[in-house]
């Protein structure tokens, strides 16, 4: 009997080793750095953020961040930096490569992301959540987006779509250099969703430097400017309107349906992203918002 | 076969070549318009996609293809005999990065300081190039001293340098969409989207160009030699004046209208030189004509080689400028 047990010591020890092991890899980060400002968001969201320990030099949301250490971003991250204060999670974006094999040569686990359609915001949302140890606190940030969204969905279901084109970018005062959604990614999705139709929903990528003619011949019914920051002065702000006025023939133009929105929200696929949709939303459909 | 039988002949090919180009860019793009339709004034304006694409889209960019082509083309020829160096531009001399370190700047702090046609980024990026044209020519016209156009290249080749470096710093400073969009200025591109700023440009270009037309027989001169063309009774230090000034003028006109479109300042003064021979009196006006058509017919395959996006026609300048010259090159060795 004595004997057995013995024999069992090593079988238990190994089944005790395989077990830490186990654990250890799936303990719940507690130092994480981000270097994508739109997971900082979600960290926060779920309740992970006190186990944030460093974040991007874009990151300004939520305002706890702003005290954090910022150790680079997408294209300057700070290697040493980043090693220096021994994370044990880092939520890197996917074409940092040189950064995602210098963490794995120091077994530093790398959470991979890249941005993608809304669907994969709250995928993403729920990843985080398993990696941190907030899975309930995911599940609630997620179902929550979900079920805003399908509030706005269900809101504009009986309205007209219109053709959108939406900008997020170009020259000040002028309509050179711009930049819409194209057919992928969030902002198609954030159109989708509030109840338009993208004019560049047959261009398969995410952004297209659209020029007159374009804006021209896909003649948009209406155009949604999305900009980061607080909205500027008057004056500044009908003279931005105005830029559009060079195309007086582009339908949106002629039925005064251009919008320019600001905000912090609107360009980002965090949490926040079923706030922009309903921002969208409003201004392709006021009336069913009164 | 005397000079000006030469010019006339090679001015009528270019000339034609160029008409030619014109005439076929506007009905070609990324969308498929029917011209009858377009031209057809029965159609309120409001209401005819075909005839605004034709007029507020394409039009424009024809024409900013034209001055802006033959601007850098003649302003090359210019440099290159100014300094006898095959290899100057106006990129060279610290011009485009002057321009550059304007545009980005009013990109970066969404400036909004507009004058009449000049959009914000077009303004910022010509009174960049006309103070980098200020400083290189004071750096290398020390008083009492003739102005020295070794200095004049060198300081100018420091200059873009140094430039160069505050745009890469300024860019890491701008935020992320910030830099992209300078990025994309600085290809250069010509969809101008209304006849406006490229009225405003021409102004600087038709100066430039009655300077230039005061050149020709001096650069012969010039390009021979300083001390021979000082024998034959020219005013050395005017005309290397007059030549930078020039060439500068009009570089900054184009740049600040289309961004910094590579490589028309180099290829074209070669290629005609090629096929005319070195005299400046044909190669000035055939470069010029040859320039603008060569910078439409680029614009048009940029706008229809990847329909329905458009590229910018940097891209295409340079992608179709450069191996082509090097065939040329290679073939003539």
């Amino acid at each position: 009997m004595a004997a057995r047990a013995k024999r069992l010591i090593p079988v238990a020890a190994v089944a005790c080793a395989w077990a830490a092991v186990l654990a250890a890899q799936q303990a719940p980060a507690r130092r994480i750095i981000s270097l994508v400002p739109a997971l900082t968001e979600a960290l926060y969201a779920i309740g992970a953020g006190p186990s944030v320990v460093a974040v991007s030099s874009y990151d300004d949301y939520p305002p706890e961040v702003k005290t954090l250490p910022r150790v680079g971003a997408l294209l300057d991250p700070d290697t040493e930096r980043i090693l220096s204060m021994r994370p044990d999670l880092v939520l890197a974006y996917g074409t940092q490569d040189a950064l995602k094999a210098q963490l794995q040569r120091t077994g530093i686990p790398v959470f991979d992301y890249r941005h993608g359609g809304l669907a994969d915001i709250t995928a993403t949302i729920r990843r985080l959540g398993v990696e941190t140890g907030h899975v309930s606190g995911a599940n609630r940030v997620v179902l929550e987006i979900e079920r805003r969204i399908a509030e706005v969905r269900a809101r504009v279901a009986e309205r007209p779509r219109p053709r959108v084109l939406l900008v997020f970018g170009r020259e000040p005062l002028s309509l050179r250099n711009v930049y819409a959604s194209g057919g992928q990614g969030f902002l198609h999705d954030l159109i989708d969703a509030a109840g338009g139709t993208n004019v560049f929903g047959d261009v398969r990528r995410e952004s297209v430097q659209v020029s007159t003619e374009m804006l021209l011949s896909r003649a948009p019914e209406a155009i949604i400017e999305l900009r980061v920051g607080a909205p500027p002065a008057g004056e500044q702000a009908r003279r931005e309107r105005e830029a559009w006025q060079r195309l007086p023939g582009v339908p949106a133009v002629r039925s005064q349906r251009v919008f320019i929105l600001h905000g912090d929200h609107l360009l980002v696929p965090g949490p926040r992203v079923a706030l922009a949709a309903e921002d969208v939303a409003r201004a392709l459909h006021p009336e069913v918002f009164r | 076969m005397t000079i000006r039988r030469r010019l006339l002949l090679t001015c009528a090919a270019s000339g034609s070549l160029l008409a030619l180009t014109c005439l076929v860019a506007p009905l070609v793009g990324s969308t498929q318009i029917s011209l009858p339709r377009a031209l057809d004034r029965s159609i309120p304006f409001a209401d005819n996609v075909d005839a605004q694409i034709f007029f507020i889209a394409r039009m424009p960019r024809v024409a900013a293809g034209v001055v802006v082509g033959a601007a850098l083309a003649s302003a090359g020829v210019v440099l290159q005999a100014l300094f006898r160096n095959p290899l100057a531009t106006a990129e060279t001399l610290g011009i485009s990065a002057g321009a550059a370190l304007g545009a980005i700047l009013a990109i970066t702090a969404e400036s909004w300081i507009s004058l009449g046609p000049f959009s914000p980024v077009a303004i910022a990026s010509l009174v960049g190039a006309l103070l980098a044209i200020a400083v290189v020519y004071l750096l290398a016209s020390a008083p009492r001293r003739p102005l020295s156009t070794a200095v004049l290249l060198l300081a100018g080749v420091t200059l873009n340098a140094f430039i160069s470096a505050i745009i890469l710093f300024v860019q890491y400073l701008a935020d992320f969409t910030q830099s992209y969009r300078a990025i994309r200025w600085l290809i250069g591109d010509l969809d101008v989207g209304t006849f406006a700023p490229v009225l405003g440009a021409l102004p600087l270009v038709v100066v430039a160009f009655v300077m230039f037309s005061l050149l020709p027989s001096s650069l012969n001169l010039l390009s021979v030699g300083g001390d021979l063309a000082a024998t034959r009774g020219v005013n050395v230090v005017n005309v290397q004046r007059l030549a930078f000034f020039s060439a500068g003028l009009a570089t900054s006109a184009a740049v600040s209208l289309a961004g910094p479109v590579a490589f028309v300042g180099i290829v074209v003064p070669h290629l005609v030189r090629l096929v005319v021979g070195v005299d400046h009196r044909v190669v000035l006006p055939v470069a010029a004509l040859f320039g603008a058509s060569f910078l439409v017919g680029c614009d048009l395959i940029a706008r229809t080689a990847m329909a329905p996006v458009e590229l910018p026609v940097g891209i295409v300048t340079a992608m179709i400028g450069g191996p082509f010259f090097l065939w040329l090159l290679v073939r003539r060795g």
